[in-house]
């Protein structure tokens, strides 16, 4: 991914900023009101301004924060980047934030991006970046002129320039054929990453996007192996002679929290990944797995049944004071800390039930936010606003990945290609 | 799960013998509906001339390999001690064989929870197998979770057939 890093932005500073522009959505009240916001196809080629208007278009509507508005509708037709909008003419049509770019290829084979984000109601520029990338590299310009746009009015950082890893399925369920898998944010560009003569399960972002950490059944011994996506190498973490599984980075990414079975027992342990050592930390008899690193990589939650029942645990990441904090119905597994460090996200299973929910870090103010019957293993998006899970469909028919707030709307299915599960957010790419 | 085994794992699959002690300690603190009993092991069919004795289908069909677990349950129900001992036996007469026991769990789990759980599974088959004189050396153990059903519906019958410890002969066997 390190090729990507051969663009930049730079503030276009024509006009500048007032201080008194009011375009904001506030992303706590999720999609209650949407922002309605006007985005013209970009100027120049007009098929890449198309392509880019296209995606910042599509990735702001499914935030569910902003509408965007059928550029039919809209009266001007600018021709000029740099001339001020007609602001009458797109409050016309109830447009509030207006956004005009242009897309210009170098002389030097580059792809130039500039765009500015309008207060229509203000009535002035209250953004204005400029890009420059390879033309191929075109989408990710787009999603990182929507994060922009998004950070500006939300005042939250975007995601939408960011990948998801996951589980492709295909086959019967009873012989279902899994795959390690990426794509972009918005379902763009899925890769398989291994061939599908393996099973693999539980793939892991590292904070740089780099690596996966995920379990592997390569030669029928299931461990947990890095993959590499710049050099697609694999390597298996440790020599283990039982099964090691529920891989997560630390924040730092330089340990690996996982799970260890020996005997039948699964307890917690930290690889330290320069040195390969292990530290143990949990020694129940009780089921002990599913490890997350708070944010700021001083504690690791983690589900236990040592108690009788599944539930939700934190320890300090030396395995000290280990308590549990989920306390709700039914039993808690697959806690997953928030990277914003204010809320764990979780699977609560009544039954034959999943749905996922949200607690405190403390195991206070639970909330459920799905109930599609089967979903389970919450992933965060950078920002700490949206989450994406899998959704079982029941009878072994398939299943599939969605997004929703954490307030619990705009729950909507991601885009993949065939049956998917098992998702995993990237962090904000670099 | 809410009536999960109280008893140490430790105990209950250190020392096979007396499993029957722990599994009565676990139904005094059971408060769902008892489990459906798994299909009764199907009587041993008759060795015939196409089967190579001490081969693995001669294990599969005339021995049987697959025992059943009570729901989030993994000690092993006496019904399925008779068809582990055949197992020991028969691992008996074949020395060189060696064989992998597979753990599964039913679709009422994590992911992660029910790949721990079907350790838990495929291990205490080993110990069994194990207290019954088979060298620990010749039993492998592998976890599948609920990745990979033999039943897909959401039903008891289903559940039933899918929690489940299957012994696979993985070298040794005649053939």
């Amino acid at each position: 991914m390190k090729k990507f890093l051969v663009l930049f932005a730079a503030l276009a500073a024509l006009w500048t900023a007032p201080a008194y522009a009011a375009l904001q959505v506030d992303v706590t009240q999720g999609n209650a009101q949407p922002l309605p916001i006007a985005i013209p196809d970009f100027l120049g080629d007009p098929q890449v301004g198309a392509n880019v208007a296209g995606v910042v278009r599509a990735d702001l509507e499914r935030s569910g924060l902003f509408r965007p508005l059928d550029p039919r509708g809209f009266a001007e037709h600018a021709t000029n980047i740099n001339a001020v909008p007609n602001f009458g003419s797109w409050r016309a049509i109830t447009a509030q934030g207006l956004v005009t770019g242009q897309v210009t290829l170098q002389p030097d084979g580059r792809l130039r991006v500039d765009f500015r984000l309008w207060d229509v109601f203000g009535q002035s520029q209250i953004l204005g970046l400029q890009f420059f990338t390879t033309p191929e590299n075109w989408r990710r310009i787009a999603h990182m002129v929507s994060d922009a746009i998004y950070e500006r009015i939300t005042g939250e950082k975007g995601y939408f320039d960011t990948r998801i890893v996951f589980i492709s399925e295909s086959g019967p369920a009873i012989k279902r054929v899994k795959r390690l898998a990426i794509m972009d944010e918005d379902g763009a560009n899925p890769i398989f990453l291994t061939r599908g003569d393996y099973m693999v399960l539980t793939p892991r972002f590292n904070p740089t996007a780099q690596m996966i950490a995920y379990m592997s059944y390569i030669g029928g011994k299931p461990r947990v192996y890095l993959f590499d996506i710049e050099t697609g190498k694999q390597e298996r973490l440790g020599d283990f002679p039982n099964m090691t599984f529920s891989p997560r980075f630390s924040p730092d990414g330089n340990q690996v929290a996982l799970t260890l079975e020996t005997g039948g027992n699964s307890d917690i342990y930290v690889m330290d990944l320069r040195s390969r050592a292990m530290h143990r930390l949990t020694t129940d008899p009780g089921i002990d797995t599913a490890p997350s690193f708070s944010s700021d990589g001083k504690q690791i939650v983690f589900e236990s049944d040592r108690g009788g029942g599944q539930q939700i645990y934190l320890m300090n990441v030396d395995g000290s004071g280990q308590r549990r904090i989920s306390f709700g119905a039914g039993a808690n597994g697959t806690p997953v800390w928030s990277p914003r460090g204010d809320l764990i996200a979780f699977t609560r299973r009544q039954g034959v039930q999943f749905s996922i929910g949200v607690m405190r870090s403390d195991g206070s103010g639970e909330r459920i936010i799905t109930n599609g019957g089967r979903d389970e293993g919450p992933t965060w998006a950078p920002n700490g606003r949206v989450l994406m899970f899998g959704r079982e469909a029941p009878g072994g028919r398939g299943s599939s990945i969605w997004s929703v707030d954490v307030t619990g709307r705009n729950e909507r299915r991601v885009l993949t290609p065939g049956s998917a599960s098992d998702p995993a957010w990237s962090p904000l790419i670099q | 799960m809410m009536y999960f085994s109280r008893c140490l794992k430790f105990t209950c699959l250190s020392a096979a013998l007396v499993l029957g002690a722990c599994t009565h300690k676990q139904e005094a603190v059971n408060t769902a509906p008892p489990p459906t009993p798994p299909p009764a092991p199907s009587a041993p069919a008759p060795v015939t001339s196409s089967i190579l004795p001490g081969s693995a289908e001669d294990f599969r069909v005339n021995v049987g390999d697959t025992v059943h677990f009570g729901y989030n349950e993994y000690s092993i129900q006496d019904a399925d001690k008779g068809i582990l001992g055949r197992q020991a036996a028969w691992l008996a007469k074949y020395p060189a064989v060696r064989v992998s026991v597979e753990g599964h769990a039913d679709e009422r789990g994590t992911r992660e929870y029910n790949l721990a759980l079907g350790a838990r599974r495929a291990n205490a088959v080993k110990e069994y197998l194990v207290s019954q004189g088979v060298s620990t050396g010749r039993v492998e153990t592998v976890s599948y979770g609920k990745e990979r059903p033999i039943c897909t519906e959401s039903n008891e019958g289903c559940w039933a057939q899918n929690r489940r410890g299957v012994t696979i002969v993985t070298g040794g066997a005649n053939s």
